[in-house]
């Protein structure tokens, strides 16, 4: 009997996003679950009743008809108390909780005996988790959606441009913290044609800043900013004096401010005083990320675009809802990919698996019994530097043409030892004709040796053609054998010799007409 | 023609030799090398039929004999597929090693040939003639086995007996016993035995070296069995004394010699390991270990072939990394596709040929300029290496030790050390396989566990065929 995901409509104001999209019910159905959907949640993000229905969803009209007959509810927002008295006895609840700020939601929960999986509580270090991390996909959307704001009441263009009427100078944009919100804020900016720079507490993020096309800029006071998790902590009184100095000599020089300083669990850093937007040119926008939890501008006010100081404050908290298409469908894959996890089987029945790390992470109530916080996952994710050092050390004796790297001079006064003794060896003891042969020998093998190292890698197979058709030379040693002048020694067994070197040409005649025409099939291929 | 002319003829054929391997340095003079090859044969075949050692009752012989045989190798030059280039490779090596067997055979029966010898020359002589029937034969058995096992006749495995070292060193102990009985013989009759026993010797040995190897070091073997086939021609010449198969004798064994080494580099193996046709330390000795070690953490990301059509159509940079599974599918020519459909969008396409990829020393260059892919856009290892972080995506096809990020990470790993390309650092790499079976040396491959890798699973042709289709729409 597969297990019903049911789908109600966000009710907090404001919220237009879905926890499932179309393309993500079929999905959900191929892995044996059955989809419920409640009239109208998908219309904020323009997804249409009969898009669902196409898709293999059952809608319902009322949230009542849908949290009762539903094993599974997927939710965007935190579940409101009517909410949970609506939900099933023993259901599954996923989606967005906050355990640690809702201990109400908490309590209400495990009364009603439910399994939930907090979306936000999911440990962000494991990488095999991070298809599943809606927090980094919202706040990606949320950073793009932070720049469109920033560029829609900005009053010139982003990019630099030089027109027919005159030169226009590029927005100077700045971005701080580059969390996943930041870097998408980054590169967003910088592929408008702004001139971006970007700071974060964390000195680790320079490179990704920089790789997006924004310009890191640091504070000039030495300490490391990385709290664990990925996320930043407090900074030192001495820092955080050189932060305002920087941050107060950027307000002063750039056109748009974009924040996004969090830190968990205590309310948004200050970062932008009064003074610092007073110093703004007239025209300029801030957006402020942080507005729901306090803001990192002093004069922002939550949920509001005003302007203060002829500087236009955007403190929208719903940047996921102004973009509620894109939002929904990844938090839909999210979403589908926990249960991808959850289901592994893929029978529609899921399975709270406690051993597996990240299912234990995001479970913080389970039948009932609160689960919330986990035991530590400590996964070291820390770069390796081992790995780094002990690459160059074989770096050593590459490329092609060169005939290696110089051999060692021990190794090579070894060889000409040996070589020595063998010439000596053979001078002392072979007849004079053999040594005319040797010499041809010795100094052929080495015209080879040189001629060879000069052949280009991509014709080694050709080489290998061309010399095994050039071996076929052997055909001379059978050629003379075939009708010698002087066959009429006593005792030869002519007949033998004949058969045998017969056989031989016409083996090497295989070789010769065959490697040679081959040779030439695979070189006529060698175009530009 | 006189003695001195023909001479004369055997150097302009040795220079043209020459020329002929100098001019595979580059693609645009290499056909022109070809041309001088074969031209230096035939000078060499004339000169040597009007010469004064060959009488007139022979060229009947003589000319039925090459055209029997040019027939065969005309025929099998034509219908040859590009894939299959190493198993004729591989034949063809046996057929010179036999050859030359047979010309030592005949010059050993043939009284008039060792008459002129007395003393140390006589010796020496005879030494000659065992030295390059060994050799023949070695290498005749050997790539003849290399050939059962490029063409899937006989499994890939290698098969390891026991003590088989000590087996190599009795059979070598006992050919040079036999060697010593050959050269006191005095009679072509009594020296028979002992060359018979050496020659069932040298045919086991070949076979079992050759046997002992696994499929993905055919490169190697291949090449080896190419330098064998060479040092059997300067046997042959020695025995003959003839200027002209030892040249070319040696030109061939050298270049064979290189190749095998630059395999051996590419491979991170010992050279002379290997042109002893002892592979004690690497290949399937070293696999069984890997078996213990601990998984490479993190998860394997499938993608569709939709998907891939996806990445590529936003990329920039494209580099793609074919392998021995490139040839199995006979996906070249959808790669080409691919290419060229890429190219025209204004997609920067290359291609990263590893030393060893595939099953024999440039194999997956001919396979390309086969599917006719521009060779200026082929690029070897270490040509293209340093560019993968400025890559956005890189496409590993049937490839998977050349690109195993444990040989540099991992110095625990049978493969640590070798070279491979870096693929992993390009933005998003994406490695076709049928399945997640680990790659020949039995090393799991901690790239297919790397977040930015995405596994396109499924027969590569197939595969890639949907993902041009997707491409096109």
């Amino acid at each position: 009997m597969p297990q019903i995901i049911g789908v109600p409509k966000e009710t907090a104001a404001g919220e237009k996003r879905v926890a499932t999209v179309p393309e993500v019910v079929e999905k959900l159905i191929k892995l044996g679950f059955a989809v419920r959907l409640q009239s109208g949640a998908g219309d904020g993000a323009n997804c249409s009743d009969d898009s669902y229905r196409a898709a293999g969803a059952e809608v319902v009209a009322t949230a009542a008809e849908l949290w009762s007959g539903s094993d599974i509810v997927l939710k965007v927002g935190v579940p409101t108390a009517e909410e949970v008295g609506l939900m099933r006895e023993g259901g599954t609840l996923i989606g967005f909780i906050w355990p640690a700020q809702n201990p109400e939601l908490m309590q209400q929960l495990a009364a009603k005996k439910a399994t939930v999986l907090a979306i936000d509580s999911l440990p962000r270090t494991l990488s095999r988790a991070q298809k599943m991390d809606a927090l980094t996909s919202q706040a990606g959307v949320a950073g793009y959606r932070a720049v469109i704001e920033a560029a829609n009441a900005f009053g010139r263009f982003f990019n630099g441009q030089i027109t027919a009427a005159g030169k226009v100078p590029p927005a100077k944009v700045f971005i701080a913290g580059a969390g996943v919100a930041g870097l998408a804020a980054i590169g967003t900016a910088a592929n408008l044609g702004a001139i971006v720079r970007a700071n974060d507490t964390r000195a680790e993020v320079a490179d990704q800043v920089v790789s997006l096309g924004g310009e890191f800029v640091k504070v000039d006071y030495e300490e490391e900013g990385s709290g664990g998790g990925g996320y930043a902590k407090v900074m030192s009184e001495g820092f955080q004096q050189a932060q305002r100095e920087m941050y107060a000599k950027q307000a002063r020089e750039v056109d748009i401010i974009i924040t996004t300083a969090l830190i968990p669990g205590k309310p948004a850093p200050r970062l932008i005083t009064a003074e610092m937007v007073q110093s703004m040119k007239p025209g300029s926008v801030i957006v402020d990320m942080a507005a729901e939890r306090g803001g990192n501008c002093e004069l922002t006010e939550a949920g509001k675009a005003v302007v203060k100081h002829g500087v236009t404050l955007i403190g929208y908290t719903d940047l996921n809802s102004r973009l509620a298409k894109q939002s929904s469908t990844l938090y839909a894959t999210n979403l589908f990919r926990l249960a991808e996890e959850l289901c592994k089987t893929k029978d529609g029945v899921i399975n709270v698996n406690m051993e597996d790390d990240a299912i234990r992470g995001l479970t913080v109530i389970k039948d009932g019994g609160i689960t919330w916080p986990p035991p530590p996952v400590k996964q070291a994710a820390a770069p390796r530097p081992a790995a780094a050092a002990a690459k160059p050390a074989e770096k050593k004796g590459h490329g092609h043409g060169g005939g290696g790297g110089p051999i060692p001079a021990k190794a090579l006064a070894i060889l000409f030892g040996v070589g020595a003794l063998a010439f000596w060896f053979i001078g002392a003891y072979a007849p004079a004709a053999f040594l005319g042969h040797f010499t041809v020998f010795v100094l052929a093998c080495f015209i080879g040796y040189m001629v060879v190292w000069n052949v280009t890698p991509a014709l080694h197979t050709p080489l290998m053609s061309v010399t095994n058709a050039i071996s076929s030379i052997i055909c001379i040693g059978a050629l003379v054998q075939v009708a010698p002048p002087l066959q009429d020694v006593a005792g030869r067994p002519g007949g033998w010799i004949l058969g045998l070197a017969v056989t031989g040409i016409a083996l090497t005649a295989i070789n010769m007409f065959g490697g040679f025409a081959v040779t030439r099939r695979m070189l006529e291929m060698f175009r530009k | 023609m006189s003695t001195s002319l023909t001479t004369v003829a055997y150097l302009g054929a040795a220079i043209l030799f020459i020329l002929s391997l100098g001019g595979l340095s580059h693609p645009e003079t290499s056909r022109r090398g070809n041309l001088y090859g074969i031209i230096g044969m035939t000078i060499a075949v004339l000169a040597t039929v009007s010469g004064p050692q060959v009488t007139q009752q022979g060229y009947a012989w003589i000319v039925a004999a090459m055209v029997v045989g040019a027939t065969i190798g005309l025929y099998a030059a034509r219908t040859v597929k590009m894939t299959q280039m190493p198993e004729l490779v591989a034949l063809m090596h046996s057929l010179v090693g036999l050859a030359a067997a047979l010309v030592g055979f005949a010059t050993y029966i043939d009284p008039s040939a060792s008459a002129a010898y007395q003393g140390a020359e006589k010796v020496i002589h005879d030494v000659e003639i065992y030295i390059g029937i060994l050799i023949g034969l070695v290498t005749f058995s050997g790539s003849v086995i290399a050939f059962g096992k490029l063409s899937g006749k006989i499994g890939g495995k290698p098969l390891l007996l026991p003590a088989r070292h000590w087996m190599n060193l009795a059979g070598l102990l006992t050919v040079i016993y036999f060697g010593a009985r050959f050269i006191e013989a005095d009679s072509a009759g009594a020296g028979m035995t002992p060359l018979i026993v050496m020659s069932v010797i040298a045919l086991l040995f070949g076979i079992h070296m050759v046997m002992a190897i696994g499929g993905a070091d055919m490169p190697v073997v291949v090449s080896m069995l190419n330098s064998y086939s060479g040092w059997a021609a300067a046997a042959t010449g020695f025995m003959l004394s003839n200027d002209l198969l030892i040249v070319t004798g040696a030109l061939v064994g050298s270049s064979g010699a290189i190749l095998s080494y630059i395999m051996c580099r590419a491979m991170n193996r010992n050279f002379i390991s290997v042109i002893a046709g002892g592979f004690g330390t690497g290949g399937g000795a070293a696999a069984p270990a890997a078996g213990g070690e601990a998984q490479p953490a993190g998860e394997v990301v499938s993608v569709s072939a939709q998907e891939t059509a996806e990445l590529l159509r936003d990329a920039k940079n494209v580099i793609i990394v074919p392998g021995y599974g490139m040839a199995v599918a006979q996906a070249q020519h959808t790669v080409q596709e691919i290419t060229r459909h890429l190219r025209e969008k204004g997609v920067n396409v290359r291609f990263g040929i590893h030393p060893v990829a595939g099953r024999m020393p440039g194999h997956m260059n001919v396979l390309l300029a086969e599917a006719k892919v521009p060779y200026d856009i082929v690029l070897e290892m270490d040509e293209l290496n340093e560019d993968f972080p400025d890559t956005d995506v890189a496409i590993v096809i049937g490839a998977n030790d050349i690109v195993n990020p444990a040989a540099q990470d991992d110095p625990a790993s049978p493969i640590a050390g070798m070279p491979v390309l870096e693929v992993w650092k390009a933005k998003t790499s994406i490695v076709m396989k049928r399945s997640m079976a680990s790659g020949y040396a039995g090393v799991d491959n901690p790239l297919f566990y790397k977040e930015n890798n995405r596994m396109l699973f499924g027969d590569a042709k197939k595969m890639l065929d949907e993902v041009l289709g997707a491409l096109k729409t």
